[in-house]
């Protein structure tokens, strides 16, 4: 279980994030700049919160009055970037096998064959991310964080920098994924037809503010009446 | 023809080149995590090298190293080592002098670093050392090794603080650039020319490489 509630102070208005996530897909939906993405941040220990709470799973990721703040690196989150981040140095392979750096190497090889196989990236194991589609490059880095084995995955608009086709395609590959995964999932997105298909329940945010969470259909019937002429 | 200098020259440049390496990349690295207003002081006094005649930092340098100041009498006194006026005394002048552009140019290749990827690094359970040698340096590699060569490229040259530090000492202290002087003054023009060429030749072979180092920009992906 997730359980975010911060506050942080940002340049336009004072960030406002508070979720629970249960062993579900969840998806923050907002307009662009709205704190989705800050929020993911706050919750991988990248940017960190003015005040409040981030536990997942019973460990305290951070706690302002307890004085608690994990580095990353011992958060176990599991974090997609918009444009993937895949290191430029080093080939699909290195790029998975580097999450799992602490195994021994005969272990890594062989998880990291294991999830290239899973991930559809047979034949691209020795390729630079640069010379990879987008597709390809999104499997890549979610292989990657797989490999780290993170107690939840955080998806920052994963289909951003894709085009509409290509995202057509890809949603039902991702949706596997987070089934296979089957732990907690935020994604962010501001697409509703995105989310209808990855997450059963919806967060709306806006200006900073999460609104209380709702199932996928119904917030989305709310949102088609409030709009009569959204398809 | 006496080639110390020519050898002199290199073993100063090139230790010089790897001291000033380390440093560039530590300075450039740690600064980018200071305060605004330390930052501001700190790459003023980090580039001031670059500007001020080399004079001046010799001037500045035998302040502290002299036999008879601070560093150069503790040195004397407790090792019996004399700071200047020996070959490697021209270490410290041209590591000051070229200081400045190891140090530009590492900051310039760290700036345009992108820290998502130093972001997903610490996401994936990696350490700072492990983003830092594996991911960062390596992204940046380029405008390092252009930035070490460019270095060794200024450090064969120095002569302003090299002359005051180090002095002129044929066989011991002497350099390409001392030299050069040193025999025009006393109307040897013709082996003053052979260096002069030498020194030509050197310089634009290093400059060729940092262009060669600097054409093949690889877009990013």
């Amino acid at each position: 279980m997730l359980y975010v509630d911060i506050e942080k102070r940002l340049d336009r208005y004072t960030l406002k994030a508070k979720f629970t996530c249960d062993k579900a897909s969840l998806a923050l939906f907002g307009a662009s700049g709205a704190g989705k993405s800050m929020t993911l941040k706050c919750i991988a220990g990248i940017a960190t919160p003015d005040r409040g709470v981030i536990q997942l799973n019973g460990t305290t990721l951070f706690d302002s009055e307890k004085h608690i703040d994990l580095p990353p690196q011992k958060r176990h989150v599991g974090y997609l970037f918009q444009d993937y981040a895949l290191f430029p140095n080093m080939t699909v392979q290195g790029n998975i096998e580097a999450g799992m750096h602490r195994l021994p190497k005969r272990e890594r090889r062989q998880k990291a064959q294991e999830l290239i196989a899973q991930f559809h990236l047979d034949g691209l194991e020795k390729r630079r991310p640069e010379t990879l589609s987008g597709g390809e490059k999104q499997r890549a880095a979610l292989a990657r964080i797989i490999a780290s084995s993170p107690e939840v995955l955080l998806l920052d608009e994963p289909f951003a920098s894709l085009d509409t086709l290509l995202k057509l395609e890809l949603i039902p590959s991702v949706r596997a994924i987070i089934e296979h995964f089957g732990r907690e999932t935020i994604l962010v997105s501001h697409d509703i037809d995105e989310v209808r298909q990855l997450c059963e329940t919806v967060v709306p945010i806006a200006d900073g503010v999460t609104k209380e969470s709702e199932n996928t259909e119904n917030y989305y019937r709310i949102l088609k009446n409030r709009y009569q002429n959204l398809k | 023809m006496e080639l110390f200098p020519l050898y002199n020259s290199l073993r100063i440049a090139a230790i010089s080149a790897v001291i000033v390496f380390f440093l560039g990349i530590a300075a450039a690295y740690y600064i980018a995590k200071t305060p605004r207003v330390i930052k501001g002081i700190l790459d003023v006094v980090f580039t001031l090298p670059l500007v001020l005649p080399p004079t001046v930092v010799g001037y500045l340098l035998l302040l502290v190293l002299g036999p008879k100041r601070a560093v150069g009498l503790y040195f004397l006194d407790t090792f019996d080592i004399r700071l200047t006026m020996q070959w490697w005394s021209a270490i410290f002048a041209v590591t000051v002098v070229v200081f400045p552009l190891m140090y530009r140019t590492a900051r310039g290749a760290f700036e345009r670093f992108d820290e998502n990827l130093a972001d997903a690094g610490r996401t994936l359970g990696l350490s700072n050392t492990y983003i830092f040698w594996r991911i960062r340096l390596p992204y940046c590699k380029q405008g390092i090794i252009a930035g070490v060569v460019l270095s060794f490229a200024r450090a064969l040259g120095e002569y302003g603080a090299t002359s005051m530090i180090a002095g002129y000492t044929p066989g011991k202290t002497a350099t390409i650039s001392t030299a050069v002087y040193q025999l025009w003054r006393t109307g040897n023009d013709e082996l003053a020319l052979k260096w002069v060429l030498i020194n030509i030749a050197i310089s634009a072979v290093v400059l060729l490489c940092v262009n060669l180092l600097e054409r093949p920009q690889r877009r990013r992906g």
